[in-house]
């Protein structure tokens, strides 16, 4: 076993090699570069530095739920709480700034919270089976319900100046907002990637009784792919308060499926056992090009919706046919 | 058989042949059965039982041979077909949709309807002369829930579904498996009443004296040939067996070893079906574990690793009384379980051949959580030579691999743990001939260094040439135990197959 060859029978590690496939990734890529190079050509402003910022500043939140909820995708589960745990961290955070809790006890205590309601999710799920659709269900109407009865349904105003100035500031030239997509995707690719957990992840999402059969705590796996959504959707909240400057209970509606959305674009099956937190990044850029592109050529804004649903068909559609015809 | 002359066949089915990959199942098999006979099929698991029954039900194509039903020849047929012509299969539970009433459940698909509308009066009507006829009127009501109904009913349900499409031939598949005693005579007097009416049936049971209570001929089979039929009047349980066994591995494979002390003890143990099981393990041992298809035997495996809970008993390991099972702390303990479903229960099919032999040892292969690349290719670059895994990458999937492939990254994972314990539930099923040899092989190999095996098998050839003494389970108890200089077929089978006398 010492004296092992790494090309043992011409078996080469296809991880370091670079096959070209057509995997979903590139398809997406390509569409988005496509669709770079079709607004550069169309309208003028798309090339810009401030409309670069500013998609990077769009795509921050969206891309968090994205690479978030592809953790969770990958165990052949799902979580549709996205938008109101955002809703509910945003009025929390807001009320607790305008009555003066210093701005780090806000941020500790609503990401407690946020993960803390992960963490419930991933328990219905494990321990009574509940199914994930129905678990996170739940939790979306409790959430939401619960950000309408803090705030008594009125937006919160008179937050710190500060607040709304890092959302709009830039570091190194890069808006603070993506920072923190940056950092999730990295931490999300080194845990999905380089890790035990990363591992066992996949293996529970392809299968459980086999993973369970091989040692796999898969309790540990379901609870733990939720609670750290649940930090991730308060890291959202966070952000989105900062971006909007002001406690709305009504904020992040319909979050959770341009989150799903953009995760499948990015080659995650909600089949389990597939997906990357770098193909979750861009099917979010894709969704984002498409909400900015369509600002910039005019088109009316109700369109935006239709276009992100006929892309998302029509991914998905290849993609299966290509399965098929392996 | 005078009388039978001037009875009409039912099937005539003429040298059928029907091949898998790598397997023969059924090799010019000729089967007859007349009107009104009540015919038992019998045979050991992978006889060639259950394809001869998919082909006449249509759900398999023959490669060679012909079919003819009342008079019609057939070259192949399909379920359409095969059902328009009045072949029905019963299964007990399968066929029905537990949500669904009695009559919604008979006529589901061949609705009685006009314009669209569904005509439930009049399928009430004929569902209550179905019972009437089967002997159950005014006990199975048309409008109950068939979730309501116990098992013997539900088998009613089922008759009766194939009897309103008008079958002249059924075939029981395995009836009395699900059915208590009181149940199963309440069968068997349905199908004498179906026999009375000219209603043909093939029998298939694992249970002889059921053959001979219920049957009027039993035709046997074995290694997907026709060994012959008898009228059971002019039979024995003994003859039936004689005529099952006698199958041979062409090659001797046991290799002497030396036999070292107990690992692993097992007392009384239950665990669901499976009662008052009790039997050792030894080092360099190869225990071979026999039984029919629910007898138990997967059961028993699965709570010795771990993954079913244990009711009662206990379990030594080297000595010491073992009180929390679960397959990470079977694993730790340095056992390993080949389940009898490799796809269901063995592999993570969209992994790559990496992550599924490295599954059980992350822990071993990481530090604070982190996976060593190197050391996780190492091992299975290691594997793959060993074993010689078929595969074109160590990352591609391991649903491309072919069966066989697949099995050796399911032993893979448990030489990779360093288990000293393995329980192979059927480890060389569905596996083509070369890499059954392997697998024998790298088995031998595994007990001479003094690991102990619990090999698991449908297949009493391959178990005679490989282990040291064979356990025989029968309904959920082990039944007997066979040692090396008995070994033969007919004993292992007869106490498999006999009840208690």
């Amino acid at each position: 076993m010492e004296k092992m060859d790494q090309n043992v029978m011409g078996i080469k590690e296809g991880g370091k090699k670079i096959h070209f496939t057509w995997n979903t990734q590139i398809v997406v890529l390509l569409v988005l570069v496509a669709m770079w190079v079709f607004l550069t050509l169309t309208t003028e402003n798309f090339l810009t530095v401030s409309n670069i910022q500013n998609i990077l500043r769009q795509v921050a939140i969206q891309g968090i739920n994205a690479v978030g909820v592809t953790l969770v995708i990958i165990t052949a589960g799902i979580d549709l709480s996205i938008g109101s745990v955002v809703a509910l961290v945003n009025v929390i955070f807001a009320i607790l700034l305008v009555g003066g809790t210093s701005m780090w006890v806000g941020i500790l205590l609503v990401l407690a919270l946020a993960t803390a309601l992960g963490f419930v999710n991933g328990f219905f799920i494990y321990q009574f089976r509940v199914p994930p659709f129905i678990a996170t269900l739940a939790m979306m109407s409790i959430a939401r319900g619960a950000a309408l009865l803090i705030s008594g349904g009125r937006n919160i105003f008179g937050l710190p100046r500060s607040i709304a100035n890092f959302a709009s500031g830039t570091f190194l030239g890069i808006p603070n907002l993506f920072w923190f997509l940056i950092i999730v995707i990295v931490f999300m690719e080194f845990l999905l990637k380089k890790t035990t957990f990363g591992r066992y992840v996949y293996a529970v999402g392809s299968n459980p009784e086999a993973a369970r059969l091989s040692g796999v705590n898969v309790k540990l796996v379901i609870i733990g792919v939720y609670t750290i959504a649940g930090f991730l959707w308060g890291l959202s909240g966070i952000l989105e308060t900062s971006r909007i400057w002001m406690g709305v209970p009504s904020t992040g509606t319909g979050y959770e499926l341009d989150a799903i959305a953009s995760a499948v674009l990015g080659g995650a099956s909600l089949m389990g056992a597939q997906g990357s937190a770098l193909g979750a990044f861009l099917g979010a850029l894709v969704m984002t090009t498409i909400y900015n592109g369509s600002v910039l050529l005019n088109i009316n804004p109700f369109w935006q919706r239709i276009i992100v649903g006929i892309i998302l068909v029509i991914t998905v559609s290849i993609d299966q046919m290509r399965e098929k015809r392996k | 058989m005078n009388k039978g002359n001037i009875l009409e066949d039912a099937v005539i089915m003429k040298n059928i042949t029907k091949t898998f990959p790598g397997v023969v199942a059924l090799n010019g098999v000729s089967f007859s059965v007349k009107k009104g006979e009540v015919r038992g099929l019998v045979g050991e698991n992978g006889a060639g039982k259950s394809t001869l029954i998919k082909i006449l039900t249509g759900a398999y194509i023959p490669d060679e041979g012909e079919i003819e039903i009342f008079g019609e020849k057939f070259k192949e047929l399909n379920p359409i077909i095969s059902e328009r012509k009045g072949i029905a299969a019963v299964y007990q539970d399968l066929m029905l949709a537990n949500h669904l009433s009695v009559y919604e459940n008979i006529f589901l698909g061949s609705e009685f309807s006009k314009f669209g509308l569904i005509n439930k009066k009049e399928m009430i009507k004929r569902t209550e002369e179905l019972m009437k006829e089967l002997g159950y009127k005014g006990l199975i009501r048309p409008l109950e829930k068939v979730a309501n109904l116990g098992s013997a009913q539900k088998g009613m349900v089922a008759i009766a579904k194939a009897l309103a499409k008008d079958a002249k031939v059924l075939i029981f598949d395995e009836p009395t498996a699900v059915l208590a005693e009181k149940e199963r005579d309440e069968l068997f007097r349905v199908i004498s009443k179906l026999k009375d009416s000219g209603i043909t049936v093939i029998y298939i049971s694992h249970r002889l004296e059921e053959i001979f209570e219920i049957c009027d001929t039993v035709t046997v089979l074995k290694d997907g040939e026709v060994v012959g039929t008898k009228e059971v009047n002019e039979t024995s349980e003994d003859e039936l067996i004689t005529m099952m066994v006698g199958r041979e591995l062409k090659k001797e494979i046991f290799e002497e070893r030396e036999i070292g002390d107990e690992i692993l003890k097992i007392e009384n143990l239950k665990s669901g079906k499976v009662t008052n099981c009790s039997f050792s393990l030894k080092r360099g041992e190869i225990v071979g574990l026999y039984g029919l298809v629910g007898s138990g035997r997967t059961e028993l495996a699965r709570a010795l690793f771990g993954a079913e809970p244990i009711e009662e008993g206990k379990i030594y390991l080297k000595g010491q009384v073992i009180h929390k099972l679960s397959p990470k702390l079977s694993i730790r303990r340095k056992m390993g379980l080949v389940p009898e479903d490799r796809r269901e229960q063995g592999l993570a099919l969209k992994l790559s051949v990496k992550h599924n032999i490295n599954l059980p040892i992350y822990p071993h292969i990481s530090r604070v959580g982190i996976v060593n690349n190197k050391a996780e290719l190492k091992n299975t670059l290691y594997f793959i030579k060993t074993l010689s895994i078929k595969t074109p990458t160590v990352t591609q999937k391991v649903e491309y691999l072919s069966g066989g492939n697949q099995q050796k990254v399911v032993l893979a994972k448990w030489l990779a743990s360093g288990a000293e314990i393995f329980i192979l539930d059927e480890p060389t099923n569905g596996i083509d001939v070369g890499t059954k040899e392997e697998i024998y092989r790298l088995i031998n190999n595994l007990a001479s260094k003094g690991n102990a095996i619990l090999f698991i098998s449908s297949y009493i050839p391959e178990l005679i040439s490989i282990c040291d003494r064979i356990l025989v389970m029968r309904e959920g108890v082990i039944a007997g135990q066979v040692v090396k200089e008995n070994f033969s077929e007919e004993k292992i089978l007869s106490i498999a197959l006999k009840t208690k006398k």
